[in-house]
Formats: C-alpha cells, sequence, structure tokens
C-alpha cells in the first residue's frame, strides 16, 4: 500500500516537472531572434503578409497569452501549424513517431540483450582476458561519437561489402507495408508480407547497431560492477563453502541483482537512445520524429520545435515511472526502504 | 543522529576526534592521500593511457601553429589541391577546398578543449553552490532548487542542447551555452544527493555542536568531501561534452565552417562519401580519441579514489 503512495508521488511530481518544461521551451522557441513569419513566407513576401500571418499564430500577443493558447490547444490535441509542412504538428508526429519508436525499442532490446550477457561474462571471469576485452570495449562504445559509428558501418558494410542497404527503412521499390500499427515490423509479420518484412530487418540492422553500441557499453559497466559487489558478500561466499556450484551460484543469487542493477540505468538509457535517435535518423535518412525535429531545429520550425521536445519529455517521463514500478517488484528492499522514509 | 538530545562533552569530544580521523581537517593526512590516489593511479596501465592522450591533446592545442604541417590552412583555400587522398604530403589528405584535413583536426582541439572546459566551468558553477544549498538548508529553499532541476532532468540533455541551439545563432558561443543550458543540474542533483549523506556524518555533527557558521560548514567540511567524486565527474563529462559539441556541429546547429570543428568537418566530409572517406574518418577519429582519453583517465581516476558514481 504505502509503496503505491510512493509511486503516486512520484508521478505527481512529474507532472510539475513536465508543466515547467512546456513553459520553458515554449519561451526559449518563442524567443527566438528572427521572425518565424518572415522565415516561413520568405523574402518576397510583403510587410502586410508578414503581419496577416503574425496575427493567424497569434505571434502578436503577449507571450502568457500565447502560451495559454497553445496549452488550450494541447488539450485538443492540436500542437500549432509547422511553417515547413503547413499541417498540424500532431498530424506529422502521428506519422513520423512509429518509426522512431520502432529504432528505439529495437536498440534497446539489442542493448539489453547484448549489455547484461557481457557485463555479466566480464563479471565472472574477471581480470582475465574476456573482462579485459569487453571493459576495453566499454570504454570505447561510450567514446565514439554516434554520427561516426552510422557512417563507418555505412563505408564498410554497405559501400564496401554491399551487405545492407545504406540508408532509408525499407527498400524503395518496395510498397509501404500496410498501415495498421505504423511499426513496420509488426505490420508485415502481421499481413505476412515477408519479402517486405526482410527488408525493413536489413535495413534497421545499421541503425539500431549504431544507436544501441553506447548503452551496450554503459549497461555493461554497471552490471560488471554490481556482480562485483555481491561476489564479495558474505552471503555468496557462505553458500561457496557449502560448495554450492559455481554455476548455480551466479544463475540463483546473482542474476537477479545484475537486472536490477541494469534496470537503474534503464530509465537513463532511454534518454540517450532518443537523444542518439536524432544523430542516427540524420545519419541513415531514417523517416522519423528525430529527422523530423532536425529540420525543424534548422528551419526554427517553432511549434514543431516545441512538439518534439513535448513528445520526447512525455516519453521519457512514462519510460522512467515504468521502470521505478519495475524496479520496485524486482527489488522490495526499495519498495520497503521507500515505505521506511514514508514513515 | 537525528534524535537530536544536547550530547555531553564527552561525546563532543569524541565526535571531534572522529572528526579528525576522518581526515578532513589535517592537510597531512589529506596530501597522504592525494600521494596515494596517484601512487594508484600510476600502476594502472590504462589511466596513464588517458592521461597521455589528455595532455597531448591539451599540448596539441596550446601549441597547434607549430604542431599543424600547414597551418595557414584553418582558413586558406588551395583550390589546386582538393581531395588529396592520404598521402606522404598530408597525412589526412585535403578537403573541398584544398585544405590540410590533419592541420585542420589539430586546431580542432581548441575548438574542443575551450569547449569542453568552458561548459565545465558554466555548469559547476551553476550547479555546485545551489547543490550545496539544495543539500545543506533543506525546507522550501531546497524543495524549489529540485523542483527546477527536474525541469531540466524531465528531457534528455542533448535533446535540450538542440532546442536551444536551435534559436540561437551558430557559434562557439552559442554551443557552450546550449550545452551548459541543460548540465548544470546534474551536478546539483550529484551535489545534493553527496551533502546529504555527509551532513549526518559524525564530523559534521561536531562541528555543528561547535557551533560553526552553516556556510563555514557547507564550504569547508562538506566540498571538500565531495572533491573526489567532482573530479571524476568533471574529467569524464568534459569528454561527453565535446561529444555532445561534436553532435550539434554534426547536425548543422553547432559551429559553423570553415571553423575547425571536428562534428562540423565530419558533416561536410559526409558530402562526399564513400569515394573521399577521408574527411569524415580522421575528424570522427580525433573525437573518438579525445573522449577516450578522458574516460580512460576518469575511470582510472575512479578506481584510484576507489569511489562509486552512479
Amino acid at each position: 500500500m504505502r509503496y503505491r503512495d510512493y509511486l503516486i508521488r512520484r508521478l505527481l511530481y512529474t507532472i510539475p516537472a513536465l508543466i515547467g518544461l512546456s513553459m520553458l521551451i515554449f519561451a526559449i522557441a518563442r524567443v527566438m531572434p528572427g521572425d518565424p513569419a518572415r522565415l516561413a513566407l520568405g523574402p518576397e513576401a510583403s510587410e502586410e503578409q508578414v503581419q496577416k500571418l503574425r496575427d493567424e499564430l497569434g505571434l502578436n500577443l503577449p507571450i502568457h497569452i500565447q502560451y495559454l493558447h497553445y496549452m488550450r490547444g494541447v488539450f485538443e490535441g492540436k500542437l500549432g501549424v509547422s511553417l515547413y509542412t503547413n499541417r498540424d504538428v500532431v498530424v506529422d508526429l502521428i506519422e513520423y513517431f512509429p518509426a522512431t519508436f520502432e529504432l528505439v525499442t529495437v536498440a534497446m532490446i539489442l542493448a539489453v540483450a547484448v549489455g547484461i550477457p557481457l557485463g555479466i561474462l566480464s563479471a565472472i571471469r574477471q581480470d582475465r582476458w574476456e573482462d579485459h576485452t569487453t571493459r576495453v570495449f566499454a570504454l570505447s562504445g561510450v567514446s565514439m561519437p554516434r554520427f561516426w559509428i552510422g557512417i563507418l558501418f555505412q563505408l564498410i558494410l554497405a559501400y564496401h561489402l554491399g551487405l545492407l542497404p545504406i540508408t532509408g527503412r525499407i527498400a524503395p521499390d518496395l510498397p509501404s507495408p500496410t498501415h495498421i500499427t505504423g511499426l513496420y515490423l509488426i505490420d508485415t509479420l502481421i499481413t505476412g508480407n515477408f519479402v517486405a518484412l526482410k527488408s525493413t530487418l536489413a535495413h534497421l540492422v545499421m541503425p539500431a547497431v549504431t544507436l544501441s553500441l553506447s548503452p551496450i557499453a554503459q549497461l555493461m559497466r554497471v552490471v560488471r560492477a554490481s556482480m562485483i559487489e555481491q561476489m564479495r558478500k558474505g552471503y555468496i561466499l557462505t553458500a561457496r563453502a557449502n560448495g554450492m556450484p559455481e554455476n548455480l551460484l551466479v544463475y540463483k543469487y546473482m542474476l537477479k541483482n545484475a537486472f536490477i542493477a541494469a534496470l537503474t540505468i534503464i530509465g537513463l538509457l532511454y534518454g540517450f537512445f532518443l537523444g542518439g535517435a536524432f544523430v542516427v535518423e540524420t545519419v541513415f535518412s531514417w523517416p522519423g520524429m528525430a529527422r523530423y525535429g532536425v529540420r525543424a531545429f534548422i528551419f526554427k520550425d517553432f511549434n514543431a520545435i516545441i512538439g518534439v521536445v513535448l513528445v520526447i519529455a512525455v516519453a521519457y517521463a512514462v519510460i522512467n515511472i515504468v521502470v521505478d514500478i519495475a524496479y520496485g517488484l524486482l527489488d522490495p528492499r526499495i519498495r520497503l526502504g521507500a515505505e521506511a522514509r514514508e514513515a | 543522529m537525528s534524535e537530536s538530545q544536547t550530547p555531553n562533552p564527552e561525546q563532543q569530544a569524541q565526535a571531534v576526534a572522529l572528526g579528525r580521523q576522518n581526515a578532513v581537517g589535517s592537510y597531512e593526512a589529506r596530501f597522504e592521500d592525494l600521494w596515494r590516489t596517484l601512487h594508484r593511479l600510476r600502476r594502472s596501465t590504462l589511466s596513464l593511457v588517458g592521461l597521455g592522450i589528455v595532455l597531448g591533446i591539451i599540448l596539441m592545442a596550446v601549441f597547434a601553429p607549430y604542431a599543424a604541417p600547414y597551418p595557414e590552412d584553418v582558413d586558406s583555400v588551395h583550390f589546386e589541391r582538393v581531395f588529396q587522398p592520404p598521402g606522404r604530403e598530408f597525412l589526412f589528405g585535403t578537403d573541398e577546398v584544398g585544405r590540410d584535413v590533419l592541420s585542420r583536426v589539430i586546431f580542432g582541439t581548441r575548438i574542443s578543449l575551450s569547449l569542453g572546459v568552458t561548459v565545465l566551468v558554466i555548469s559547476l558553477s551553476i550547479g555546485l553552490p545551489l547543490g550545496l544549498i539544495a543539500g545543506y538548508m533543506g525546507g522550501p529553499v531546497s524543495t524549489f532548487i529540485m523542483r527546477l532541476t527536474d525541469i531540466f532532468l524531465a528531457i534528455p540533455p542533448l535533446v535540450l542542447a538542440l532546442a536551444v541551439s536551435a534559436v540561437l545563432t551558430p557559434t562557439l558561443e552559442n554551443s557552450i551555452i546550449a550545452i551548459s543550458f541543460g548540465w548544470w543540474p546534474w551536478y546539483t542533483r550529484l551535489i545534493q544527493g553527496q551533502v546529504l549523506s555527509i551532513k549526518e556524518e559524525a564530523f559534521v555533527e561536531a562541528c555543528r555542536s561547535a557551533g560553526a557558521n552553516p556556510w563555514y560548514i557547507a564550504f569547508k567540511e562538506i566540498l571538500p568531501n565531495c572533491l573526489s567524486i567532482l573530479i571524476i565527474k568533471v574529467t569524464l563529462d568534459i569528454g561527453y561534452a565535446i561529444l555532445t559539441g561534436a553532435v550539434l556541429g554534426f547536425l548543422g546547429l553547432g559551429v559553423r565552417p570553415p571553423t575547425p570543428e571536428w562534428g562540423t568537418m565530419a558533416s561536410k566530409g559526409r558530402l562526399h562519401l564513400p569515394a573521399r572517406w577521408w574527411m569524415t574518418t580522421f575528424s570522427g577519429l580525433a573525437i573518438f580519441v579525445t573522449v577516450l582519453g578522458f574516460n580512460l583517465l576518469g575511470d582510472g581516476l575512479r578506481d584510484a579514489f576507489d569511489v562509486e558514481l552512479e
């Protein structure tokens, strides 16, 4: 019961933070130098036309009134017109979000599936060559700029070896899969369109690996550190002294702690994925929200900037709350700790 | 400790003695610690490699005009030698207007280092005092500060940096502002957490019961105890700030050409792939080596100080 209260309180902290962020980003996007209306209409437009558009966009109103108008729109499901696509930003985001979601999710699964086992390996083979190799790999992984990894992949795997397609989400000569979820992997699977599925997978490999390399490294480091800490604990020593087989020791006791350790940084890593998507989508011409965002940033498309930032913030908040819940379920100490703090 | 019954003089004396044992007050003890730390750092090869890279980068930045084979290539064009592949004359090749890539990479150390260091100086000078105040004062002031950091932490730092740099004109100074904008709250968080735990230690309690000024306690007793964790975090973060700056440059939101910024150079070079691979490859390599250097050093320091950092 108490733990539920803790979670509710956690949720209640998130809401003011998101509202604060919306104000912050609104202020940033609207104070930018250069008139967005002028920018949208181009240098040919007359002063009257610019003023008319400014009136239509509500840019002549005081900033706090503009913000209130904007927030009213948000609750009506509108995020304002993009100056670049001339559509409501919501329509744009609905179109572009699934591609980003698919990429980030696949990268996340990849990171967990590779990072945790490597971390465990590194810990149980501590100070042997497996450990040294994975540590060097980990340090390199967090130090490489993602755009560089992506470009090197393109150069080697796509241009020179011709193994994988260079850019895009699906082969250009294939029709887009029937739209059900917007996630190509799922849509092609449901409709049994295996040619498209194969093409989608081939297109996903390089962007997903590029995006997950640094998180894999970070997961590895955290899991390794936690496992080594556990190994020094008394209960493991006792179990080992009692002749419990080493494998059983690892699987029965240490694995759960490794997962908990991984979970503590997954929320943070999700932020890494969302940020990294801006780079990866640009390098691989991935038709997602982040590439849309980059375009919005460059063209100073203020409604699109606010929209993209808010959607990312909400996604980030949701994943962090989910992580918190999972954390409490996996580790009773957190639950009880929260209760103790409340008391 | 939290049940605040008045301690008798004997307990007080004990607490003060305990404080000394924690080696906060005594300079000799602190030097001894530092010596031991350096010794531990020296034993680890990887840390030494990191230290070597960082020192190398600093030297290169300082002596860039002497280290670069064609120092004038930072802002001059040579159309007679465009797209020369890497070779004896031009180790890293030349770019689309005939500038020596190696020279520009060397001058790039100045841009990246000043960006990384300045971002950290700004973030520390905002984040550290706020963290100390939030941790030590408690109450509504602390709540206000921490809720404020929540706003900034509600979004991945890179995304915030991108949004801020979008509204500013693309210069080095503005990249620094954009990155710092979302960087300081991490330090507020870190310091606040540290202060909260150190605050309960006996030596702080002793100071307090001896009637020391809260500011004195915060800066003279608590802050020195956060120093090792700060040194590690700053070392690692200089690398990550450089990485972020390169991303801004790569996406066209950072430093503008012809400034020899590595991310911008990589982005320019991308237009000439796959045939002219050297521009992007070598500027990316420069970023990688630099960030790796700071990471190796930071990691080594972490082991040497034996501090856990989340």
